[in-house]
């Protein structure tokens, strides 16, 4: 099970729409908690491809968020991106690419603009599984 | 000499090259790895020839794309 704040959610989902057409992308870092992991900060990175069929992170970019990250205690959990024309499930290009099967890898798709739909899923080799995903109101909790 | 390898001090031989290193700490598909020395990307050309040196911190990063 992966969670990730309301807040989180819509900072991912106003970055992918304002870089449409194209493809948006970034990283996830947070805690874990044995296999269940908590999102506690979304990464918002430049997509070098710069299309709206293919993502690539800037290595750069990459680098500042990793220290980031180790600055404030989390662990890199994972990578998002979206898919401006098509649904919320791995592309043959995704699985291909996606080398760690302990990452999460949220896709938002955009197929319908007024419902974008999250998902998060774990990738080894050709096999995707669909991961427990939870949006949180963190506010209430905290 | 000691190095910093993702955030953790490593003891390691002197001279060790990158290539050297990639090795040492088992990193998994290496063509599609990112090497920084000191905020610096190394190229993948130099990585068997590029020394490191006392107190180089070093940060592997990974390919990460895809398509719809």
């Amino acid at each position: 099970m992966i969670k990730i704040s309301k807040q989180d959610y819509k900072k991912i989902v106003d970055h992918a729409v304002a870089q449409l057409p194209n493809e948006a992308c970034g990283l996830i870092a947070g805690k874990t908690d044995g296999a269940d992991k908590r999102i506690e900060k979304v990464y918002l990175l430049t997509n070098t491809d710069q299309s709206r069929e293919h993502f690539s992170l800037d290595p750069k970019e990459q680098l500042a968020a990793i220290k980031d990250m180790r600055s404030l205690g989390y662990i890199p959990l994972g990578n998002w991106h979206s898919h401006p024309e098509t649904p919320s499930r791995p592309s043959e290009e995704d699985k291909r690419l996606a080398y760690d099967k302990n990452a999460s890898y949220l896709i938002l798709s955009l197929m319908e603009r007024e419902n974008p739909v999250l998902n998060s899923f774990h990738i080894e080799g050709t096999d995707a599984k669909k991961e427990e995903l939870i949006i949180e109101d963190r506010s209430e909790i905290e | 000499m000691k190095i910093t390898v993702s955030g953790e001090v490593k003891e390691v031989k002197d001279e060790l090259t990158i290539a050297e290193l990639i090795e040492l700490e088992n990193v998994e598909t290496p063509q599609y790895v990112s090497v920084s020395v000191n905020d610096e990307f190394a190229k993948s050309e130099d990585f068997k020839t590029q020394k490191l040196h006392e107190g180089d911190i070093v940060e592997f990063l990974y390919f990460m794309g895809g398509g719809q």
